[in-house]
């Protein structure tokens, strides 16, 4: 019973600052609402039983992540993005097609795919051990290649900032 | 048990290119910016040493069978893909050796970055579990988001490269969404798990179909089918000219390769689902591809609407379902290598006053003063179009054929009436070589690296419309994946 | 106990509100923040069913998810500085050297 009032309280917060987000005009407001949403997203783990997954979605999209944008953000020019107006022309496909086609999922979701036996909630929550075991036995291979996506994507990121090298 | 000696082995090419995309990144740094195409030789060279490693590989006993606890497969159907990305990744660089001069973006990491590219797209060949071909995917993608802005001074590069993530990142969350909904169904991301899952059918059909329309919408993005192609005109432009061509050859050829390895093996239960969804975005990407090509004054934009819809007709092979079907997609990927990659290399060849010569009226007359590359830029030109005796033609035809066996006799006539229409802007541009007179002189941008490609591309457009007996049968057997 | 079915809603309308984010916003860094919400939204989804399945597999593609993502959104970043460097503009609705 407690669990369910937390998780409306989490997921009406995540939801209305998802809405911010999108919606604020200024980018600053924007990014501070969607790091409230990922810090409701981090309690919906931690309810999920998945601490360690919470505190990583902490200090990885928040900490780092949110921090970047920020900084991009804050380091070009802000003016012009406020004075920007709400765009005519792309709204309408956009109001017009998601919401239905969202309305029809959630339907699904709710019709009798998963309340079926097989899904049954596990008892205690996952031990940071479990995961570390399993991210170097059985998924090394995927493990490795994302220090390689890393890498590059350092290498990428860098050549593309850095002034012009002439 | 973490890993073992035969998992190690199977991974040797990915290993050697990922390693010497690495130590490149090192010895960039010892090279002086005059002798920066040594690391172009060098980048070569390793690509060599991975498709060595890989022919080796295909005559090791483990062949066919998963390592790393089930994410990797080495077997014929990746190999096969390998070579292709290898085929592609090679008529690039030698494309590049003069390019990256020309346009002052002479640097190292260049290479580096289409090494790391490389890899994703190796990776995402051989992935036999939805983590692996996320993440193979991702490292595929990203270099080539940085390699497509690589021109920092050209507006073009940044907007198309700005498009690109964006509609990229868009994507990579609709294709996970659908990877989770997938994982919610069948409780595992191994894809010959998700096929005992669902051929058990206790699987609720609706969730399914979510799962597969988002999977559909992301995997479509990247072959760039309507009506996900939007950065494929913009990107193409914009990037450096040898960076389109690798674009257009060696992600496109990865993408179909999981699309293949996904919907057949993974999904290969709900054929009935996603069958109507890839016909829906083939038929979409044939159409819409050849009549906006039409009017497309840049060559480069039009050989960006003509790729969406050769997408169209390689996604009606994996539309057919069959061994027949994945086999003619294999040889249609191959054949787009050569083709594709031999256009692009004459228009790196155009130069038009010290700039980039890429409008289509600067091909008028072309063949009155230089009739080999004219002849040339008509082999490359008839083989999109499919008019014999081109390997265009010859994978074109392979595709119809599998539709045909399969029953989808209307959907091959509907191919070719586009082909139909589509040979008409590639004529055009034959027409304007041949039958007109040149408007000025024509300058060239003269390479060996340029001159090998051409060469190799030629031989292999020529060759394979001929007889392309020998390859078909290579794919043919590579196919049986199931 | 919440049912998986509240957390599957979650997912799925952060998903949605983030995937319209993408398509009205002209503004490429509120474009990129709503990209986020998105893969947030699969990161619910799949933690949720390792819980309910009892299987680690969801949360470590959930791991996964976190960190392809900061390293795209570095990516993203990059291109973005370079662009405005160039053009000194911020929102899609002026980039448009490259016609349609």
């Amino acid at each position: 019973m407690a669990e369910k009032f937390f998780f409306l309280m989490f997921a009406v917060v995540a939801v209305g600052s998802a809405l911010a987000v999108i919606s604020l005009k200024n980018p600053v407001h924007s990014a501070l609402s969607l790091i409230a949403c990922l810090l409701q997203v981090a309690a919906i783990f931690v309810l999920l039983r998945s601490p360690f997954l919470a505190v990583v979605q902490v200090f990885i999209y928040v900490g780092a992540v949110m921090v970047l944008f920020l900084f991009v953000v804050l380091v070009l020019n802000i003016k012009k993005a406020q004075l920007e107006t709400f765009p005519k022309g792309r709204r309408w496909f956009a109001y017009a097609i998601v919401p239905v086609v969202g309305i029809e999922f959630l339907a699904v979701i709710f019709g009798k795919s998963f309340t079926a036996t097989g899904y049954e909630a596990a008892v205690e929550e996952v031990k940071v051990a479990t995961l570390g075991r399993a991210l170097f036995t059985e998924y090394l291979f995927p493990f490795e290649v994302v220090s390689i996506l890393l890498l590059a994507a350092m290498v990428g990121a860098i050549i593309m900032a850095k002034k012009r090298w002439d | 048990m973490i890993f073992t000696i035969k998992d190690l082995l199977s991974i040797i090419p990915e290993l050697i290119i990922a390693g010497s995309a690495c130590v490149l990144l090192l010895v960039d740094l010892l090279i002086s910016k005059e002798r920066k195409a040594c690391m172009a030789v060098l980048s070569i060279l390793s690509v060599i040493a991975a498709g060595v490693a890989s022919y080796w590989l295909l005559g090791a006993d483990f062949m066919g069978a998963k390592s790393f606890a089930g994410m990797f497969e080495l077997d014929g159907f990746s190999t096969f893909f390998k070579f292709v990305f290898y085929t592609a990744t090679v008529l690039s660089i030698l494309l590049s050796f003069h390019y990256v001069k020309e346009e002052d973006i002479n640097l190292g990491e260049y290479y580096v970055l289409m090494l790391f590219s490389l890899s994703g797209m190796m990776v995402l060949a051989s992935g036999a579990d939805l983590l692996s071909i996320y993440v193979g995917l991702e490292l595929m993608s990203l270099p080539i988001y940085v390699l497509a802005g690589f021109l920092q001074n050209d507006v073009r590069s940044n907007e198309g490269a700005m498009k690109y993530v964006i509609l990229g990142a868009f994507s990579s969350g609709i294709l996970l969404y659908g990877i989770s909904m997938v994982y919610g169904l069948t409780g595992t991301t191994e894809l010959s798990g998700v096929a005992a899952a669902l051929s058990d059918s206790s699987v609720h059909v609706p969730a399914l179909s979510i799962a597969i329309v988002m999977m559909v919408a992301g995997f479509a993005f990247k072959v760039a089918g309507v009506p996900f192609h939007m950065w494929a005109p913009d990107a193409y432009e914009g990037a450096p000219t040898p960076i389109t061509g690798f674009m257009s050859a060696g992600p496109k050829a990865a993408a179909f390769a999981v699309m293949l390895r996904v919907f057949m093996e993974g999904l290969q239960p709900a054929y009935e689902q996603w069958m109507v969804m890839v016909g829906v975005v083939a038929v979409a990407s044939m159409a819409y591809g050849n009549f906006v090509a039409i009017s497309q004054k840049n060559i480069k934009r039009m050989l960006a609407y003509s790729s969406i819809g050769h997408a169209g007709y390689a996604l009606l092979g994996v539309m057919a379902g069959t061994e027949e079907g994945i086999a003619s997609v294999m040889f249609y990927m191959a054949v787009y290598v050569f083709m594709n990659l031999g256009a692009f290399g004459i228009i790196i060849m155009m130069r038009k006053g010290g700039q980039r010569g890429e409008l289509i009226e600067e091909y008028t007359g072309l063949a009155r003063s230089h009739r080999g590359v004219a002849l040339l830029m008509l082999i490359f030109l008839f083989s999109l179009a499919g008019i014999p005796p081109t390997a265009g033609f010859m994978g074109k035809f392979y595709i119809f054929m599998a539709l045909i066996h399969r029953g989808m006799v209307g959907l091959a006539i509907f191919a070719v009436l586009m082909s139909a229409v589509a040979a008409y802007f590639y004529i055009r541009i034959v027409m304007l070589m041949y039958m007109r007179e040149p408007a000025g002189e024509f300058e060239f941008a003269r390479s060996k690296g340029i001159y090998y490609a051409l060469f190799i591309t030629t031989v292999g457009t020529v060759l394979l419309g001929i007889c392309p007996g020998y390859l078909v049968k290579l794919a043919e057997m590579a196919s049986v994946i199931m | 106990m919440v049912p998986l079915t509240w957390f599957l809603a979650l997912g799925l309308i952060l998903f949605m509100i983030g995937a319209v984010g993408v398509l009205i916003r002209k503004n490429i860094i509120i474009m990129l923040m709503s990209v986020e919400l998105m893969l947030n939204s699969v990161n619910i989804n799949l933690v949720a069913f390792s819980h309910f399945l009892d299987n680690v597999r969801g949360q470590i593609f959930a791991v996964f998810t976190i960190t392809v993502a900061a390293a795209e959104v570095a990516v993203a970043l990059g291109i973005l500085i370079a662009l405005v460097r160039n053009r000194g503009v911020f929102s899609t609705d002026e980039i448009d050297t490259l016609k349609g």
